[in-house]
């Protein structure tokens, strides 16, 4: 319990560094953007528009720790702003319609690469200098060695223009109205594939080599040999013994594999125009659309934090170490 | 990526907490380390790859006079004799713009790389030797920066900052010295607690000759490993950014390469050789380097070392590797 207790108050203080992050980029960065922004977009809008972004910005005139207080109040009570570019639509708004579509693409992607990557460690560790071992962690830093986005690009052509397979834009087809009915979930599966599978071949190496090498550490216990001593089936001692105690550094890399699967994914539904949080955190960014890229960042972040406690909670289930002190 | 950028310093660390050579003379351990990277066949592909790209990004002016990126000829040439790797939708020359983006991409990669390194030194050390509230201090700092997600950071920073080359520096630093300050500080904390440094404490000698001459000196390998990680992290991060097109669009660089084949819709067209060359020369800098790494994992870790006999999987090579 104080294990947990004391995870969460690093959660919390990491999410205040954030916000605290959001609060001073625009008010101190060299080559002030707010007014670049201004002089860009002051045509095109409305005073209460540019009103709304004078005190999110903080280019109104009161101290600053007054606006500070105001600003952590705000994102407390759920209020960061009005979208620019898609004026008057609260941001909440705009990061709540999308926000589904980056769970989706990068939870399958996550899931899929951390089973499969963990079982091919597994293996590789159990039969070393087997076929596993030595021929797939070459190629799969290589293929890991590519940027997310231009194996995307990569995939994008090879399956989606040249041999037509698989859809190449956007999460449905236009015009198909979401309804959990089969074909809109096949078409939901169909445009999902490309986006996942890239996602999948960058991050599977790390998962499979990371295990690999913890799990031949595990392989040279005593508690192995004494296994094997009783005469247990080699996959009870595989799974049961070996591999269960390896999996901890996985379970662990698990939440950062989250972040750094955010990433990826921004990355990915650029290249894909997926409608995730990436694609839009890009597009107000492109827009000069600064309420909704704070929101967005703080969002992805919180989505981070929060993942990574889940996994500690989960750890404290694993680890019996943790619990004991 | 950088999942396993973190596995493999995390393995680096485990081989060297297990090799641990406190009383082998002072200089063998370094001859033989240097001798284990020239015999291995990993690091030797690694190397050869990365001395031809160097070499690239040294010859470029010489190999493609001028501005690559000058219009030259019809737009979206297949690859022909007179154009190898043909040419893009505006008529530029592939080949030049591939050959010269290497020097931007190879230098910020190093510059981050380095920067990223010398700050995950300071802080490791700091954190390490002080250790109490400097320590906790840090290393909250650390995990904090490790938690955020690195790309949207990146993404915000870079729309907050001046465009720029130096911007497209100073954010990847920002946002990539955490790892290397980790797994940097745990080793610094094992070799804190060696006899040595408490002699050292003991005789008087001032905290920075300490840090820097006495426990620096003995984690040499794995500040090579975190380099060579953040250089991965450093060329991987920087195409990123530019293709979104956040960073400087007006310099030649693979990630600018892209950016524009993606803007000028190559993969719709089918122009793939447009996108493929700088693509591919990003994953062959990171896989060289990558391999590299791995080498200086297996000479240091003798636990990670190919072995002879693969037939019998079992018993024997467990005992074998111990």
């Amino acid at each position: 319990m104080r294990f947990i207790l004391r995870r969460l108050g690093f959660y919390l203080i990491a999410f205040w560094a954030s916000i605290t992050l959001n609060f001073l980029l625009p008010r101190f960065m060299p080559g002030d953007p707010v007014s670049r922004m201004f002089a860009r977009t002051q045509d095109r809008m409305q005073p209460e528009q540019i009103e709304a972004l004078r005190k999110l910005l903080g280019v109104d005139d009161r101290p600053i720790w007054e606006q500070y207080i105001d600003y952590l109040h705000n994102i407390v009570t759920g209020q960061m702003g009005v979208s620019i570019s898609r004026f008057p639509t609260p941001v909440t708004e705009v990061i709540s319609s999308q926000l589904g579509w980056t769970l989706l693409l990068g939870g399958t992607a996550l899931v899929i690469a951390a089973v499969v990557g963990n079982l091919l460690g597994i293996l590789a560790a159990w039969r070393r200098g087997g076929a596993i071992d030595s021929a797939l962690p070459p190629v799969l830093v290589f293929i890991g060695s590519f940027p997310y986005f231009w194996l995307a690009m990569g995939a994008l052509y090879l399956f989606g223009v040249v041999l037509g397979w698989f859809p190449i834009r956007h999460a449905f087809t236009d015009g198909l109205e979401p309804a959990f009915t089969w074909e809109f979930i096949g078409d939901v599966g169909a445009h999902l594939v490309l986006p996942a599978l890239t996602i999948v071949l960058v991050s599977i190496g790390g998962w499979m080599l990371g295990m690999r090498n913890t799990m031949i550490a595990t392989n040279s216990e005593d508690y192995i040999t004494m296994a094997e001593a009783k005469g247990l089936r080699p996959s009870r001692i595989m799974l049961r013994y070996a591999a269960r105690n390896a999996m901890l550094p996985s379970v662990t890399s698990f939440g950062m594999g989250l972040g750094f699967v955010v990433g990826g994914a921004l990355l990915t539904e650029v290249v894909f125009a997926y409608p995730g949080v990436g694609y839009q955190l890009l597009n107000a960014v492109q827009g000069l659309d600064y309420p909704l890229m704070q929101g967005l960042f703080l969002t992805i972040t919180a989505a981070v934090l929060l993942a990574n406690f889940l996994v500690d909670i989960l750890y404290v289930r694993l680890d019996p170490r943790v619990r004991s002190n | 990526m950088t999942t396993f950028i973190e596995k493999t310093a995390d393995a680096t660390t485990g081989g060297i907490l297990a090799t641990g050579r406190p009383r082998a003379p002072r200089r063998k351990p370094n001859r033989s380390f240097v001798h284990g990277l020239v015999t291995n066949k990993k690091a030797l592909a690694g190397m050869a790859l990365m001395v031809f790209f160097i070499a690239m990004a040294l010859l470029a002016p010489l190999l493609f006079p001028g501005d690559p990126s000058r219009i030259t000829a019809m737009s979206s040439l297949e690859p022909s004799p007179e154009h190898w790797l043909g040419t893009t939708a505006k008529g530029q020359d592939v080949l030049a713009l591939t050959v010269h983006g290497s020097r931007s991409s190879l230098f910020v990669g190093l510059t981050v790389g380095l920067a990223s390194t010398f700050i995950g030194i300071l802080v490791g050390l700091a954190s390490a030797y002080f250790g109490k509230f400097i320590d906790e201090g840090l290393s909250l700092l650390t995990n904090i920066f490790l938690l955020l997600p690195g790309l949207p950071l990146l993404v915000i920073l870079a729309a907050f900052l001046p465009p720029g080359l130096g911007t497209v520096i100073l954010v990847l630093v920002v946002t990539g010295w955490a790892g290397s300050a980790r797994v940097l500080r745990s080793q610094a904390l094992s070799i804190r607690s060696k006899d040595f440094v408490a002699a050292a404490v003991v005789s008087g000698e001032r905290a920075g000759r300490i840090m820097f001459r006495e426990i620096l000196p003995n984690m040499a390998s794995i500040v090579m490993g975190t380099l060579l990680a953040c250089v991965i992290y450093g060329i991987g991060a920087q195409a990123g950014l530019e293709f979104l097109g956040l960073g400087d669009v007006s310099t030649v660089s693979w990630g600018n390469n892209l950016f524009w084949a993606g803007n000028e819709g190559a993969l719709l067209t089918g122009s793939w050789w447009v996108f493929v060359p700088s693509g591919v020369c990003i994953a062959l800098v990171a896989f060289a380097l990558a391999l590299i790494n791995y080498a200086v994992d297996e000479v240091t870790n003798p636990r990670l070392r190919k072995i002879k006999t693969p037939k019998t999987p079992a018993i024997t090579e467990r005992s074998a590797a111990k």
